[in-house]
């Protein structure tokens, strides 16, 4: 892949033009010192051919902006890593195949939303029968063995859950959150694990609308699942990692849907 | 009015089978008490205060009767023994119940104990007088300054910090908001006691307490008074402290109370018994506060589908109803809640939306009704996000709901910024106005889908009502027909504070809310 590079900007309605749209709130009455106010704003931003689109007054002291503007900034896609994919997302049957094929047994995964979070609907979506979005939970998947334990599961009871079903897989749901009390939970999960000796043998997930890969790694699990994931994403990295856990897959092989 | 779709004699039947199914918990009810109904006859006679380490002097109290095992019989009748003891305040009171061997707890005479009920029930009497007063200095500023016509904008608030969420209802109220919701701070109702005083620190939410409702209507009082224009304030009276939090916003005069006979059972595991007679003293203190109630049926089809448990939504309306007529509401108190849920991807949603909302409306037809917003399908692609609401705006205002809460185009991200309720109060608003009378001017026919749907719903309610007619209650709660969570009648928690009461126990402010 090395070789030419590919530059690209944000496109509005021509290659190259650079326009984005941004909105956002100052906590200044509407005026048009205000709009002023809104595109210095954007200039510091580095934005360009500010054009303060829609100025509302979202409140006696908070103003609404609206903007377009012309963003300068380049990237070459051709330096751009993401690994390949060489191994296409599985459907329902085929997963179960799979799982029937190289693991030759009935996957467990165990998931909870846990600490003070009552939101389940994060974990439902995901093992639940329904599913999510037309995708059936793992709960449906015949080669899996999954156990949702619902809201409000301390780390630790999660944890001996765990160890009693002998799961393959933990996956730990953070919905609602504030000032970052989710990453919190998630370290003390964490701790949980290495004091149990799970991390490095059992597969950890994190999943919540506030969570990406990265930041899911950084806390020390092995994958982070986002706003918009699919059961059958998280179900197909399950049955990928635990193959690459057997020997069974090659260390470095990627697939789609793959968290990033 | 939209429909017909049933005959009034069907809805009659529902409305009678519903009352039948409630019927056996009330046989639970009257046997029984809660250590938290006992903590709101002391709140209601002014115990307010926390002890040392902000434990509530309510709890103080009655753990302290309970561990005597002479909480069952009532909690007012240790007030007066306290009382009769030369009690100065409330924290003596406690001290001097604290301070009695078990012993000197037995009955006293015969005359003395009349002499002693005597004087707790005036005491009573004039305490919900004093409630009546602040009750009516509400509703003296609801006329001055009308609110809008509904429906009603309902908006969420959850900063976790009461000073930052009035900044942020007051915004909301300008931007054209007529309802504001603090949201709880999480797990909050798993507290068997409300936390004391003004906080600054919650998760996801802010704690209900007397103190921050104060601090809350407060501002709104005068936000009103500056718009010319009522703003209503809204809260949670559900888990393990339905009656103490309905207590705390009747005094703090708040508007309405999120109250459900079943939402804490299956949505928060709170134990069954424990629910339905904590519910119905709540429902008392509501009823004479003029608080709308607003229940939560609308969660059965976040959990389960929304097009498959359309019929739960129905039948469990017609439950709560029964349970709160039976606690003395009215109907304009009765925001009994449904949903825009169904999945978008399906075809025709928007008649199938229609159909559930003109039932609900058709069903309840002088019940101010709760209709919440999409949120289970919702996308972060906030430009679809924002479509998918205004149709349920739409929805709203042809069914005229009297309670709308607004979708918030990041309901898939986070709590509302305050730019995003902005956009979503601009686009209700504006959808309210042009679609104001749209149901005085198209007629569903009845042979048609939206029709024909809502018959077939109300089929299914009918049918789940007779089965938990025959089966109970409890037995329909333990097979998962609502929401799809199963509980048993003596799972989750709170039940260890469930009391029988004694022959002689004694709570007059029962006697007077009931009427007696």
């Amino acid at each position: 892949m090395a070789g030419e590079s590919h530059l690209i900007r944000a496109y509005g309605d021509r290659r190259d033009d650079g326009v984005i749209q941004i909105s956002f709130t100052l906590p200044v009455p509407l005026s048009d010192k205000a709009k002023e106010a809104a595109r210095l704003f954007c200039t510091r931003l580095g934005l360009v051919d500010v054009k303060v689109a829609a100025a509302e007054p979202a409140a006696d002291n908070y103003t609404f902006f609206v903007v377009y503007a012309r963003a300068d900034v380049s990237l070459d896609y051709a330096t751009i890593d993401v690994p390949e994919i060489v191994f296409r997302k599985l459907g329902f049957d085929d997963l179960n195949k799979l799982i029937e094929d190289r693991v030759a047994r009935r996957v467990v995964v165990l998931g909870a939303c846990t600490g003070t979070d009552t939101h389940t609907v994060g974990i439902d979506a995901i093992l639940n029968m329904k599913g999510y979005s037309g995708d059936y939970g793992l709960e449906r998947y015949p080669w899996f063995e999954a156990y949702n334990l619902g809201s409000q599961v301390p780390n630790e009871e999660l944890i001996r859950k765990a160890e009693e079903k002998k799961a393959d897989a933990i996956l730990v749901s953070q919905v609602v959150t504030q000032r970052d009390v989710h990453k919190d939970n998630s370290r003390q999960f964490i701790d949980v694990a290495k004091a149990h000796g799970l991390k490095g043998k059992t597969i950890l997930l994190l999943g919540g609308p506030r969570v990406d890969h990265k930041l899911a790694m950084e806390l020390g699990f092995d994958a982070g699942f986002g706003p918009g994931t699919k059961p059958s994403d998280v179900a197909n990295y399950i049955v990928h990692a635990l193959l690459k856990k057997m020997g069974k897959e090659p260390e470095d092989l990627h697939f789609e849907g793959e968290p990033t | 009015m939209p429909g017909p779709f049933v005959d009034d004699a069907q809805v009659a039947q529902a409305r009678g089978i519903a009352s039948q199914v409630i019927e056996p918990v009330f046989d639970l009810i009257r046997r029984h008490t809660t250590i938290s109904v006992e903590r709101t006859v002391l709140r209601l006679f002014g115990m307010a205060d926390a002890g040392p380490g902000g434990i509530p002097l309510t709890n103080l109290m009655t753990d302290r009767l309970k561990a005597a095992g002479v909480l069952n019989r009532g909690a007012a009748y240790w007030y007066g023994r306290a009382l009769q003891l030369g009690a100065a305040s409330p924290l003596d009171a406690v001290e001097r119940i604290a301070a009695l061997p078990a012993g000197k707890l037995a009955p006293l005479s015969a005359e003395v104990e009349g002499n002693l009920r005597e004087e707790v029930r005036r005491e009573a009497e004039a305490a919900v007088d004093e409630l009546r007063r602040r009750i009516d200095e509400r509703d003296a500023l609801k006329s001055e300054f009308p609110m809008s016509p509904a429906p009603h904008r309902y908006v969420i608030v959850a900063t976790g910090n009461i000073h930052d969420d009035v900044d942020q209802a007051r915004a909301a109220a300008q931007a054209g908001a007529d309802i504001i919701a603090v949201i709880r701070s999480t797990a909050q109702s798993l507290l068997d006691y409300v936390p004391h005083g003004a906080t600054t620190e919650g998760y996801g939410g802010t704690y209900a307490t007397q103190e921050n409702f104060r601090i809350m209507r407060e501002a709104l009082d005068a936000e009103s008074r500056r718009l010319k224009r009522y703003i209503q304030l809204t809260n949670y009276s559900s888990g393990l402290c339905m009656a103490e939090i309905a207590f705390a916003a009747a005094w703090e005069k708040l508007d309405m109370l999120l109250n459900d006979a079943m939402y804490g059972i299956l949505f928060r595991d709170i134990n069954m018994r424990r629910t339905f007679i904590d519910q119905y003293f709540s429902r008392r203190i509501c009823a004479l506060a003029g608080i709308i109630i607003n229940t939560g049926e609308d969660n059965y089809i976040t959990t389960a589908d929304a097009y498959d448990a359309a019929h739960t939504v129905i039948a469990s309306q017609f439950i709560n109803e029964a349970f709160a007529k039976r606690a003395g509401l009215r109907d304009w108190q009765l925001g009994l809640g449904h949903s825009y849920e169904i999945d978008p991807h399906r075809p025709e949603t928007l008649l199938l939306e229609l159909s559930q909302a003109m039932l609900v409306r058709r069903c309840f037809p002088d019940a101010p009704l709760k209709y919440m917003p999409p949120t289970k399908h919702k996308e972060t692609d906030i430009f679809f996000s924002h479509a998918y609401d205004v149709m349920s705006d739409l929805v709203a205002i042809w069914t005229r709901q009297g309670i709308q809460l607004l979708g918030m185009m990041t309901e898939a991200m986070h709590t509302p910024l305050l730019g995003d309720r902005y956009v979503a109060l601009k686009a209700a608003g504006y959808i309210h106005r042009a679609a104001r009378g749209i149901d005085e001017e198209f007629v569903v026919r009845e042979d048609g889908k939206i029709a024909n749907r809502a018959r077939f719903v109300f089929g299914k309610a009918m049918e789940l009502l007779e089965e938990c007619r025959q089966d109970g209650l409890v037995a329909a709660i333990g097979l998962g027909r609502f929401g799809d969570v199963k509980r048993s009648e003596t799972g989750g928690k709170g039940l260890e504070g469930v009391l029988e009461k004694s022959p002689d126990y004694f709570n007059p402010f029962l006697d007077i809310l009931e009427g007696r």
